[in-house]
C-alpha cells in the first residue's frame, strides 16, 4: 500500500512537470511577438544602428533554435531538450547558457528560501498552537491577528517599508545586494557575515510576509483538534497539560500544517521572486527581472520551469516525509 | 434502607454548573445531591440537553469556560480516603483523574490519538500518575488491563485505526481501569456501537467493575439497558435530578410524572405497537420557568407549580423525588387530576409493527 | 409525534439587536475592517466629487516633485502629477482590477465547481487533475511569464491587467466550490429534494445555492486580496498599465526613479499606506467571516 502512494506522487509530479513545460512551449506560440525580432529590434534601439539584413540574422537564428520547423517537431525536439536539462541560450548574456545563469543565482535563492521557510514554519505553527490553546496567556493570543494581518500585505510593500525605515532612515542594514560590492564570493568569515548582514532584511521580510499564514493556519487546527474527543479523554487520563498539549494536540494538529505546506511552495517561491527583486539579492528572482526588462525569453522560460520543477520536488519530499507523521496514510491512501 | 451495599465512595452536594453564554447564564447542573455505594451500578438518565454530560465533566471537574461550577462538593473514595476533589489543587486533581475517578468516553471511535499506538497511550496515564516500574513492568501492567477487557496483547502495538469500535471502546475501558479507580463514570459507552458490539461492551464493563469493587455511573436514554444493568435509576430534568429510586420501584412505581412518562413512552408487549410521548418540549437551559420546571409539560400540574420548586420527599425506602404531588415522606397528596393548563394528556400514536 | 408548544416562556434574554451588536464589538476583526474600507470607500468616492483626477493624477499637471504642503496636500511626484489626485485614482483603479478579477474568478469557479461536483464523472476527473496541477505552479511566476511575454507591455490597461489576472483566478473558487458540492449532495437534505423529485436545476438553485452563499461571500474576500495582490506583483516587475496611476504603478515609478535615495519620500510612502490599509481591511474583514463561519475559533481569543 505504501507503494501505491509513493507512485501516486510520481505520477503526479511527472504530469506537473509535463504540464509546465508544455505551457512553457506554448505561451510564446500564442505570443504574437517573435523573441528574437523584439531582442534585435531592443539591440538596436539602445545603440542605434538597425543591421539591413535583420531578417536574415532572424531567420539564421529561428534555424539555430528549430523555430522553422512544424510545430510537432518543435514540441518533441523541445521535449528532448527539456529532458536533457537543456534550457536553451541567453539572449541578454550570449554565450551564457539558461542553465549557467540559473546556476548562479539559484544557490542564493534556495539558501534564501529554505532557512525563512523553515523558520517561519516552526514559529508560526509554534504561535498558532499556543493562541489556540485555551490555557495560553491573553497576550500570545492577541498576537495572531497582527501576525495575519502583515502577511496579508505584499512582501514587496512589506521589504519597501522594511527599506525605508531600517536600512535607510536608521541605517544600521545594507539596502540592496547579497554582499558589499567589489567583494568577490569566498568562503572567509567576514564574507559569510557580509551576506548574513545582507541577508537579514530579504529574510525578516519573507518571515513577516509568511509567518501569520502558518499561525492562522495552526490556530484554525488547533481549535478543531482542542474539540476531538481523543484530547478530552487525555485529559480525563488526568495526563499534565504539557503531554496533553505536545503528544495529542500539536502532534495532530500538525498533520494538516505539513500538508498546507506542500501546497503553499508555490506561494513562497513567487514571494521569493518578488522580495529578491525589491531587494536586488542576486538570486532567480532578480535575474527573471533582468531578464523581463531584456525581453530574454529563453532565460524567462527556464527560470519558469525550474520553479515549477522546484515547487513539484519539494511537495515530493514533504509527501513522502507525510506517512512517517500519520500512521493512518500507510494503509488508506488518501 | 435502601438495596445497595457497601460504602459510600463518592458523596455529591448540593453541585451547581453554571455556563455564562452571550444570550445569558444556564444553569446546566443546579444543585445536585446523589451518593453512591461500592460495588453498586447507578443509571442517569434523561432527555439530550438535561445535563446529565455536564454532570458527568463536573464529577470530573472538567468544565472549562464559559461553564463554571459554582458551589457543592464532591467526596470521592472510600471512608477514611476521602478528598473532595472540588477543593483539591490543579495538580492534585491531575492525579485523582483515572485513580480515584475515571471517565469512559462516550466517543468510543475517536477517543484514542490516531497517531500514538496503544502501547504508548496506556503508558502515558501510567507514567502520568508515578506508577512505579521500568518500562517492561508498566508494558505487562498496560497487558494484563488489556486482558482483562478480553483484548489479545498484540493490540499493544497497534494504531487505533487498526481496531474495530468495540475493540476501541475497549481500550478505553482497559485505560480506565489501569489504576483502580473506585468510581467509573460511563458516558453513554456503547452509543457509536451495534447492539451485538454494545451488549458485550456493557458485560465487559460490569465485569471489571465488580473486580474492582467500584462504582459506576452509567449515563444513557436506553431505558432497555439500564434496567438490565443497573442498581438503581436517577432521573434527570432540566439540571436537577428529580427523581431517584431502584431499579424495580423506577420500573414498576415512578413516583416524578416526568419519570413515570419516560416509563411509559417505554416499548412493551402489553402495547406493543402504541408509542407514548411526552408532550411538549424539553425546555431550553436560557429560559428555564418558574417554579417546578417540568409544570409546563406535566399533566398533574397545579398552581403552586408554577411558582414554587418542589422540595425533596424522600420514602421510609431511601428513594427520593421532587414534586409538589407528594408530602415529606413521600406519600401523595393530591388526587391526580388532569390539569387545566391547556396540554392535552398523554397521546397515542400508532407506529408501524416491524 | 405532538408537538405541542409549551405556553409560551417570557423572554429573558436580550433583544435580537444587543446580541448582534454585542457580538460586533466582540468580533472586532470584523468591525475594523469594515470601518478600514468604509474610509477608503469615502476617499476615493468623495475625493473624485471634489479632485479633478482625471487631469491631476495624470504627468504633467502641475509642479513636479513638490513635497506635501498647503497647496499640494499629500506632495506631488517627479513626472507632475498629484499625489492627492493619484491616491484618490489609484485605490479605484487597483480596486477595480481586483472587483474584475474577483468577480471573473468567482463566477468561472461557481460554474466548474458545480459541474464537476454535481455531474461528477469524466469532466469531474478532469477538473480535478487540472485544478490540483494548477495549484502546483506558482501561480504569480506564471502569470509574470505570461503578462511579461504575451502582453505587449506598452498597450497594457487596467483592462489587461483584470484579464491577466482572471487567468488564474478560478482555480480556488473551483476547488472550494466543488468540494462544497460534494459534501452537501450527500448531505440529507438533498437526498429528501431528490426523493422528491426536484429535477437537478431546481436542487442547484433552491437547495445548493443558498447554502454556498456564505462561503462564495467568504471566498469573495480573499478571491480580492488574491487579485490585488497578483496585479500588484505584476505592476511592480514593471508590466502593469504604463499609463495609469494604479497604486502599485505609482510604487513601481517612484523605485524606478529611486524616490528613497532621493528623499522623495512622499511619493513612495503614500501608496504604500493606501496598499496596506488596503489589505489590512480586507484580511481583517475575512477573518472576522472566518469567526462567523466557524464560531468555535472566537472562543480562543
Amino acid at each position: 500500500m505504501k507503494l501505491s502512494y509513493l507512485f501516486r506522487r510520481l505520477v503526479f509530479l511527472v504530469i506537473v512537470i509535463w504540464t509546465a513545460a508544455t505551457l512553457l512551449f506554448f505561451i510564446p506560440r500564442l505570443s504574437p511577438v517573435n523573441p528574437i525580432r523584439e531582442r534585435f529590434l531592443a539591440i538596436a534601439r539602445s545603440t542605434g544602428y538597425l543591421p539591413t539584413d535583420l531578417n536574415t540574422i532572424i531567420a539564421s537564428f529561428e534555424t539555430k533554435f528549430g523555430l522553422d520547423k512544424p510545430l510537432p517537431q518543435q514540441y518533441v525536439d523541445y521535449m528532448r531538450s527539456v529532458l536533457r536539462g537543456d534550457l536553451g541560450v541567453s539572449l541578454m548574456s550570449y554565450p551564457k547558457t539558461v542553465n549557467q545563469l540559473i546556476g548562479e543565482a539559484l544557490p542564493w535563492t534556495l539558501g534564501l528560501l529554505t532557512v525563512t521557510t523553515i523558520i517561519t514554519f516552526l514559529v508560526g505553527t509554534a504561535i498558532g498552537a499556543l493562541a489556540s490553546w485555551p490555557k495560553s496567556p491573553q497576550w500570545v493570543k492577541g498576537m495572531v491577528t497582527p501576525l495575519i494581518v502583515l502577511a496579508a500585505i505584499p512582501p514587496q510593500v512589506l521589504g519597501l517599508l522594511l527599506i525605508y525605515f531600517v536600512a535607510f532612515k536608521l541605517n544600521i542594514l545594507p539596502m540592496t545586494g547579497a554582499f558589499d560590492p567589489g567583494d568577490l564570493p569566498n568562503l572567509s568569515i567576514t564574507f559569510i557575515l557580509d551576506v548574513a548582514r545582507h541577508a537579514i532584511l530579504p529574510s525578516l521580510t519573507l518571515v513577516l510576509a509568511y509567518i501569520g499564514f502558518w499561525a492562522l493556519g495552526m490556530r484554525g487546527m488547533g481549535v478543531t483538534v482542542q474539540g476531538e474527543d481523543y484530547v478530552l479523554f487525555a485529559e480525563h487520563k488526568g495526563l499534565p497539560q504539557n503531554r496533553v498539549f505536545y503528544a495529542y494536540y500539536v502532534r495532530n494538529a500538525i498533520l494538516p500544517q505539513v500538508t498546507s505546506l506542500a501546497l503553499a511552495f508555490g506561494g513562497i517561491i513567487s514571494a521569493g521572486v518578488l522580495v529578491e527583486s525589491v531587494f536586488g539579492f542576486p538570486g532567480i528572482g532578480s535575474t527573471l527581472t533582468a531578464a523581463i526588462a531584456a525581453n530574454d525569453y529563453f532565460v524567462i522560460y527556464g527560470i519558469g520551469f525550474i520553479t515549477i520543477l522546484a515547487v513539484g520536488v519539494s511537495m515530493l519530499v514533504v509527501d513522502l516525509i507525510y506517512p512517517l507523521l500519520d500512521p493512518r496514510i500507510r494503509y488508506d491512501r488518501k | 434502607m435502601t438495596t445497595t451495599t457497601g460504602m459510600p465512595v463518592l458523596q455529591v452536594s448540593d453541585l451547581r454548573v453554571t455556563y455564562y453564554t452571550d444570550a445569558g447564564r444556564t444553569r446546566a447542573v443546579d444543585g445536585v445531591n446523589l451518593t453512591l455505594y461500592a460495588g453498586e451500578r447507578l443509571g442517569l438518565v434523561g432527555e439530550s440537553g438535561c445535563g446529565k454530560s455536564t454532570m458527568a465533566l463536573a464529577l470530573m471537574r472538567m468544565i472549562k469556560p464559559p461553564g463554571r461550577i459554582e458551589t457543592g462538593s464532591v467526596l470521592v473514595g472510600p471512608a477514611g480516603d476521602q478528598v473532595d476533589t472540588l477543593k483539591l489543587t490543579e495538580q492534585q486533581m491531575l492525579q485523582a483523574r483515572l485513580s480515584r475517578i475515571a471517565y469512559i468516553p462516550q466517543g468510543a471511535m475517536n477517543s484514542l490519538n490516531p497517531v500514538m499506538k496503544i502501547q504508548s497511550q496506556m503508558i502515558d496515564a501510567m507514567r502520568a500518575h508515578n506508577v512505579k516500574g521500568d518500562h517492561d513492568e508498566l508494558v505487562r501492567r498496560a497487558e494484563v488491563a488489556l486482558e482483562s477487557v478480553e483484548l489479545r496483547r498484540t493490540v499493544m502495538r497497534m494504531y487505533p485505526h487498526e481496531l474495530s469500535g468495540g475493540m476501541k471502546q475497549r481500550v478505553c475501558i482497559a485505560i480506565s481501569i489501569l489504576l483502580s479507580p473506585k468510581v467509573i463514570i460511563a458516558d453513554e459507552p456503547t452509543s457509536a456501537l451495534d447492539v451485538v458490539v454494545q451488549r458485550q461492551v456493557m458485560e465487559t464493563i460490569c465485569r471489571v467493575q465488580e473486580k474492582l469493587g467500584a462504582a459506576v455511573i452509567l449515563i444513557g436514554h436506553d431505558m432497555g439497558l439500564m434496567a438490565q444493568i443497573t442498581n438503581r435509576v436517577a432521573v434527570m430534568y432540566a439540571g436537577k435530578l428529580v427523581e431517584l429510586s431502584t431499579v424495580r420501584e423506577m420500573f414498576t412505581n415512578p413516583l416524578h410524572p416526568y419519570a413515570q412518562a419516560l416509563i411509559s413512552s417505554l416499548p412493551n408487549l402489553e402495547n406493543k405497537g402504541v408509542f407514548q410521548s411526552i408532550p411538549g418540549l424539553a425546555p431550553s437551559l436560557l429560559r428555564l420557568p418558574n417554579g417546578c420546571t417540568f409544570h409546563p409539560r406535566c399533566k398533574y400540574a397545579m398552581d403552586v407549580c408554577k411558582t414554587l420548586a418542589p422540595p425533596q420527599s424522600v420514602t421510609p425506602s431511601g428513594r427520593y423525588v421532587f414534586c409538589h404531588l407528594y408530602d415529606r415522606e413521600g406519600n401523595r397528596v393530591q388526587q391526580p387530576a388532569v390539569a387545566g393548563n391547556g396540554n392535552a394528556p398523554h397521546q397515542k400514536v400508532p407506529v408501524a409493527e416491524n | 409525534m405532538e408537538l405541542a408548544v409549551p405556553s409560551k416562556p417570557q423572554r429573558l434574554g436580550p433583544s435580537h439587536r444587543t446580541l448582534v451588536l454585542r457580538y460586533l464589538r466582540r468580533n472586532k476583526s470584523l468591525a475594523v475592517g469594515l470601518a478600514i474600507l468604509m474610509f477608503l470607500i469615502l476617499f476615493s468616492v468623495v475625493g473624485s466629487m471634489v479632485v479633478d483626477t482625471g487631469t491631476l493624477a495624470y504627468p504633467l499637471a502641475v509642479a513636479p516633485l513638490q513635497p506635501p504642503g498647503a497647496q499640494y496636500l499629500l506632495g506631488t511626484d517627479k513626472d507632475g502629477r498629484d499625489l492627492l489626485a493619484v491616491m484618490i485614482r489609484g485605490i479605484i483603479l487597483t480596486g477595480s482590477i481586483g472587483l474584475m478579477a474577483g468577480t471573473v474568478g468567482i463566477t468561472v469557479g461557481v460554474v466548474l465547481g458545480f459541474m464537476a461536483g454535481f455531474f461528477g464523472g469524466l469532466f469531474d476527473t478532469i477538473t480535478r487533475w487540472v485544478t490540483e496541477v494548477l495549484l502546483t505552479i506558482p501561480s504569480l511566476i506564471l502569470l509574470i511569464i505570461i503578462a511579461g511575454t504575451i502582453v505587449d507591455k506598452n498597450q497594457v490597461t487596467i483592462f489587461t491587467m483584470a484579464g491577466v489576472t482572471s487567468l488564474l483566478a478560478w482555480v480556488g473558487p473551483t476547488r472550494v466550490v466543488r468540494a462544497q458540492v460534494l459534501t452537501m449532495k450527500e448531505s440529507t437534505y438533498v437526498s429528501v429534494a431528490k426523493l422528491s423529485g426536484m429535477g437537478s436545476m431546481e436542487i442547484i438553485f433552491k437547495e445548493l445555492m443558498p447554502n454556498l452563499l456564505p462561503f462564495l461571500v467568504a471566498s469573495f474576500v480573499g478571491q480580492l486580496m488574491g487579485a490585488i495582490y497578483a496585479s500588484f506583483g505584476l505592476e511592480i516587475l514593471g508590466l502593469g498599465p504604463a499609463r495609469e496611476p494604479t497604486l502599485g504603478m505609482t510604487i513601481y515609478w517612484a523605485v524606478f526613479n529611486s524616490a528613497m535615495f532621493n528623499q522623495w519620500w512622499w511619493w513612495i510612502l503614500w501608496p504604500i499606506v493606501a496598499m496596506v490599509l488596503i489589505f489590512t481591511s480586507l484580511s481583517l474583514i475575512n477573518l472576522g467571516l472566518d469567526e462567523v463561519a466557524n464560531p468555535r475559533v472566537r472562543r480562543t481569543e
